[in-house]
């Protein structure tokens, strides 16, 4: 492992102070389950590890019903999805960080370190996106705020300058009669990187027949999680059941822009994709309905 | 190089001390320094859960945590799970029903399997296999495993008053 | 043999006698293992898969504070090319010593180059990078069609093809050697036959991924001996690899085998600790060496990837009359792969009055190949046994019928030679077909059921032991036999069941090479019946010492004492063994067991699988239903162990089927070096695995043991294969079937059915 050294902040100007002297030679830590691996694996030249774990703004996670959710970035995904109120408002957030690494993962990795890992393939962000999550961030110059579709530019590349941190995640409170799901594909049953990923959310009309609005969003088939946003407008007066979900699918894949490496071709991703789209929308459907 | 820190931690409910550099994760520190080697290096990376230990009451692969960052905290390893000189249900249940053969992958198993009876002892086979996909075992199959957890389970069902 | 009954320990299923310290962790596994002033050592590895090496230079790195030794293959003594006996075949010892320190050629990314001591394992990491090696990049293969060919590079000069044919003999090449056997007359044969199957077939590099790492602590005393704790599956064999490597005598070096985290065959040659000894040696302090979990993938000894093809022919009434195959394994960097045993198990659990079998030991750019429980079989049986699956497709008939018609039975002679005395094929296949599982519906969608036979001979080899009988009536077992999986119980149960007392009054030692007589690895199936054997034979030792003692006691003949069940008796006096132990001391000198033993047989297992599956036509991912393992064991000493070999052979065989497989990329550098995409089932990957075990005990062994080991990792591939057929419609020729490799044959299916 290479040499480092290590902070603890406990406040937000603490953290920022540090990132800034250290000049992009930082790593921040909240789990550890990818910033360790890669510095263990030389891939990230550090100076300074910065644990913001002890930073009280980052470990919220407060939910009302008119303002919806704030989540703090270090919060382990083990919390949130025990937590009542987001498995009940944010279904497709459970369902990916349920599935994040095993029990052990979970214990320690939190939805903001997934998202500023900004993987491809993180299992996270579909779901951030069609909950149109924002990211509050924080840095030397103050605090701003951005659509969280904006963070991830690349592969493992996000949108943060230097001395900047992700604070929080806002989502707004969920509409009537809407839900979500997530679902991933992998060779295994657990512990793997997702091959695709596909999240939903569907708002029914109060006959819980009719589709009213949909988001799409799609991970491991482009350099970022990406929308599908001609398949979502698509279903928009469309009937709740199999067929339109699955020619959504259809359409959703045309944005899929995969690689082939060894997770999966091309070819087997895009298709992937059309699958997960139908069975995500299929899923939150039924949850809508209920 | 960095300089070394001092970290004070509980481990089994008895107070320790120890010098480390940021660099070391828990894992290297439990295992070299203080002699508590039933947390077992497979991969170093996350992958194998043979790191388990508790922090802070949740189960956590041992090899992805700083040795710094448990300053304060509470840790339960394999040592502490024998109480008295006697051992656990799990740990009987796992030698009855020969739920081992090279034995590797066991304490983790065990860290992992009794937080999970703690929280659940009426766990299900696919609750159990659902939860501890995060542990590898290559010499069994998982099947004894599965029983002996399902065994241990059921007979802390019964123990609770 | 024994024939017995009703046996008082064998079939039962005490705690295992190391259960304690396994379950609260403090048994000692190598790398628990710390000496005062011990240091940590890391290993230089080449990033290239094929590179001359230029130069290497260590001045850096020696100067490194904290940095005791640094050392490469020039520090090792010069091998002429000697072949060393090494238990479970010969070993090219020049070609040993170029794997452990690579000498002029880097032959495989990870090869490693050089090696560093220093006082913390990080600041040898830092140390190891500070080592500067000059390469010059070769042109390397991985594709073992690629590198038969004429125009492959070519991994060693002045290699020619060892065949028995005696073609090709003087033009170096990467084939190290082609095997070739016949029996009867095939071209007969296939003109008999009513229906003709050939296919071709390839598969995956895969690893035994033991999740203990290969570890060693090595000791180069003041004295000249050299004392090594190490991980590893036969402590005389790393002794012998290890003093020949260093050239110093056997006598000089003492290796104690630490409790071991896993081998499966890959912990059988040496890679640390000949590395080890000699940074002990440059340093004067002890050394670790740990192999990461990247190199284990790319520079341990994985087992073989293959490209066959194997041709059947049968007649309409189901009757096999002529066999073909052409096997052609990775060698990896150096010769010496498994092809043999492939060849041998082919077809060996069929009588087959015609067949012929061609193989190629195939060398590439890949780490050296080794023994994965079964080496080579699983391969061969994956081949076999789906062409004769689409024989009993074709024929419509049930293919346990299939089997159990053309079955090896007591008198089939195997196309490489040997006859099988008693076996237990045709009993196994007949608990498969009178087995609940073979017997439920299955119903449902995508959905379907698949059977396998394989085989796997178990060797014998030699084994030693000892045994000190104790005043309270307890026994102390010494044997040398590294455990990994429950022997020392098995053991154990052995000597207590000769002796008449309980498996607890045995308590059993696995002893470093100093203090036990030879013993050959652990592998090939053998410590139940090798060391089991001379475990008995001390048994039998200890008994006539008791006998004579008692006879002392009673003053009569020693012939006149009877001894049944553990009591011993003479007109009219009866002692339990636990009373004449306690009287022993008035009787003379302490009483010890000693045995060995080189039993030169194989025991023979036969396993048959079932399995159902269920395919997801979406993604073409399969969902393991039900598997059950029949298995002939001989005879069961501890029926949970011999469950938990099924087991895990069936749970490794379902890894090898689905996901697991070494990832090349176009450079020929291993890409998925890690658990997470090297993919080994988890918990959640399959179901309960249900075991069926036979018994036709074996007449060469006192309790009627097999080796159990081996065998339940040939058929699994096989039977998925077969069962995916039936669910899917496809017949997979590749392994692994991983999803996206069976949703693209799923989409060329229907693609051809509508054209």
């Amino acid at each position: 492992m290479i040499d480092f050294e290590y902070e603890a902040p406990t406040t937000l100007e603490n953290a920022t102070e540090l990132l800034a002297s250290h000049a992009g030679k930082t790593a921040i830590l909240a789990g550890g389950t990818d910033i360790l691996v890669q510095l263990r694996e030389g891939h990230r030249s550090v100076d300074l590890v910065v644990d913001v774990k002890n930073i009280p703004d980052l470990n919220t996670l407060n939910w009302s019903s008119e303002t919806g959710l704030t989540l703090g970035a270090s919060v382990a995904c083990s919390r949130i999805f025990a937590d009542p109120d987001v498995q009940q408002a944010y279904p497709a957030i459970v369902d990916s960080a349920q599935i994040i690494g095993g029990w052990q993962i979970q214990s320690r990795a939190s939805i903001g370190g997934n998202l500023c890992n900004a993987s491809p393939a993180a299992d996270t962000i579909p779901g951030l996106m069609v909950h149109q999550a924002q990211c509050v961030i924080h840095g030397s110059r103050g605090a701003r705020t951005i659509p969280v579709q904006d963070m991830c530019t690349g592969p493992g590349l996000n949108a943060l300058q230097d001395d900047e941190l992700l604070v929080e995640l806002r989502l707004p409170a969920p509409a009537a009669q809407s839900s979500s799901a997530y679902e991933r594909f992998i060779p295994r049953n657990e512990m793997d990187i997702a091959v695709a990923g596909a999240a939903s959310w569907v708002q029914l009309d109060e006959s819980k027949t009719q589709i009213v609005a949909a988001r799409i969003a799609l991970g491991a088939v482009a350099p970022t999680p990406v929308a599908a946003q001609e398949a979502a407008d698509w279903l928009v007066g469309k009937p709740a059941v199999e067929d339109s979900f699955a020619q959504a699918g259809e359409l959703a894949k045309q944005v899929a822009s995969p690689i082939s490496d060894m997770r999966g071709t091309k070819q087997y991703r895009v298709h992937l994709a059309s699958v997960l789209t139908k069975r995500t929308l299929q899923r939150a459907a039924e949850r809508a309905a209920s | 190089m960095a300089n070394k820190r001092l970290v004070t931690t509980t481990i089994n409910g008895e107070v320790f001390e120890f010098l480390c550099r940021p660099q070391q994760s828990l894992l290297e520190i439990l295992r070299d320094e203080l002699r508590l080697t039933g947390a077992k290096e497979g991969c170093n990376n996350g992958n194998c859960g043979a790191c388990t230990v508790l922090l802070n009451g949740a189960p956590v692969n041992s090899c992805l945590v700083l040795a710094v960052e448990v300053d304060g905290a509470e840790l339960q390893t394999v040592e502490g799970i024998a109480c008295s000189g006697e051992l656990h249900p799990l740990q009987q249940c796992f030698l009855e029903g020969a739920a081992l053969q090279c034995g590797i992958c066991t304490p983790g198993f065990l860290v992992a399997a009794k937080a999970l009876l703690d929280e659940n002892p009426a766990a299900t086979e696919q609750e159990i296999r659902f939860t501890l996909a995060g542990n590898l075992c290559r010499c069994t199959g998982y099947d004894k495993i599965v029983r002996a957890i399902q065994a241990a389970g059921a007979q802390m069902q019964t123990a609770t008053p | 043999m024994v024939e017995k009954t009703e046996y008082k320990v064998i079939g039962t299923r005490p705690i295992r006698h190391d259960g304690a310290d396994k379950v609260t962790g403090r048994a000692i596994y190598t790398d628990d293992f710390q000496l005062p002033g011990m240091l940590h050592g890391k290993i230089v590895r080449s990033p290239f898969p094929h590179a001359r090496i230029k130069s290497i230079d260590t001045s850096a790195a020696e100067q490194y504070p904290g940095v005791f030794a640094v050392v490469t293959a020039a520090d090792f003594p010069n091998l002429t090319d000697k072949i060393a006996n090494l238990g479970e075949g010969a070993v090219n010892l020049v070609h040993l010593a170029s794997n452990v320190l690579a000498h002029k050629k880097a032959l495989y990314k990870g090869h490693a180059v050089a090696a560093v001591a220093a006082n913390s394992s990080h600041v040898a990491e830092a140390a190891a990078a500070l080592i500067k090696v000059e390469y010059e990049q070769l042109p390397s293969v991985t594709s073992i069609a690629e590198a038969m060919r004429d125009d492959a590079p070519l991994l060693h000069e002045n290699l020619v093809t060892d065949s028995p044919l005696g073609e090709n003999s003087d033009k170096p090449s990467n084939v190290a050697t082609h095997l070739h056997f016949e029996k009867g007359d095939v071209a007969q044969g296939f003109a008999e036959a009513d229906l003709i199957v050939e296919r071709e077939f390839q598969t995956a590099t895969v690893h035994q991924g033991y999740i203990e790492p290969h570890v060693s602590v090595a000791l180069w005393n003041e004295d000249q001996r050299v004392k090594i704790w190490t991980a590893t599956q036969g402590s005389f064999t790393c002794r012998q690899q290890t003093a020949e490597l260093l050239q110093i005598p056997v006598s000089q070096v003492t290796v104690t085998p630490c409790e071991i985290g896993g081998g499966f065959g890959g912990k059988i040659a040496v890679y640390l600790e000949p590395v080890a000894a000699m940074l002990s040696r440059k340093s004067g302090r002890p050394v670790k060496l740990i192999m990461e979990r990247d190199a284990i993938f790319e520079a341990s000894g994985p087992t073989p990837g293959s490209s066959m093809r194997v041709k059947i022919g049968a007649r309409q009434d189901g009757r096999l009359v002529a066999a073909e195959a052409w096997l052609a394994y990775d060698a990896g960097a150096f010769p010496g792969g498994v092809i043999g045993p492939g060849c041998m198990c082919v077809f060996s659990c069929y009588d087959l009055e015609h067949a012929v079998v061609d193989g190629y030991d195939v060398l590439n750019n890949k780490p050296k190949t080794q023994a994965y429980r079964a080496p080579g079989a699983t391969q061969a049986a994956f081949a076999c046994e789906s062409v004769v699956d689409e024989i009993a497709e074709t024929l419509k008939m049930d293919p346990i019928e299939l089997r159990l018609l053309n079955a090896a039975k007591e008198g089939t002679r195997r196309v490489d030679g040997p006859v099988y005395p008693r076996i237990g094929q045709v009993e196994t296949l007949q608990a498969a077909q009178a087995s609940e599982h073979y017997n439920a519906p299955l119903d449902g969608q995508n959905r379907g059921r698949g059977i396998a036979s394989g085989f796997w001979f178990n060797c014998g080899l030699k084994s030693s032991a000892a045994a000190n009988v104790n005043d309270d009536g307890t026994v102390t077992l010494i044997e040398g036999s590294t455990d990994i999986g429950g022997t020392r119980a098995s053991l154990a149960m052995q000597l207590a069941e000769t002796l008449g007392i309980t498996a607890e009054e045995v308590h059993p030692q696995v002893a470093d090479t100093d203090s036990i007589g030879y013993t050959d690895v652990t592998g090939g199936s053998r410590v139940t019946f090798a060391t089991g054997l001379a475990t008995y034979e001390v048994g039998l030792d200890i008994q006539n010492q008791m006998c004579q003692r008692a006879s002392v006691l009673w003053d009569c003949n020693p012939e006149d004492v009877q001894v049944s069940n553990g009591t011993y008796s003479c007109n009219g006096h009866s002692l339990s063994f636990k009373e004449l132990a306690a009287r022993l001391p008035e009787t003379g000198d302490p009483v010890v067991g000693r045995a060995s033993v080189s039993p030169d047989c194989s025991t023979n297992g036969f396993c048959t699988n079932i399995v159902d599956v269920e395919v997801d036509p979406e993604t073409g991912k399969v969902t393991i239903l039900r598997f059950t393992v029949v298995q002939d064991v001989g005879r069961a000493i501890h029926p949970s162990y011999v469950e938990g070999q099924m087991q895990g052979g069936a749970v490794q065989g379902i890894g090898w089927a689905l996901n697991e497989e070494y990832f090349y990329d176009g450079s020929d550098c291993m890409k998925n070096a890690s658990f997470l995409d090297y993919r080994m089932p988890t918990l959640f990957d399959v179901p309960m695995i249900d075991t069926i075990i036979v018994e036709v005990p074996n007449p060469d062994h006192p309790y009627g043991v097999r080796g159990v080991g081996e065998p339940p990792i040939v058929a699994p591939p096989a039977a998925v294969a077969n069962a995916i057929r039936a669910a899917a419609g496809v017949r997979m020729t590749q392994l692994p079937m991983s999803p996206p490799v069976l949703w693209n044959a799923m989409q060329n299916q229907s693609r051809s059915v509508s054209d």
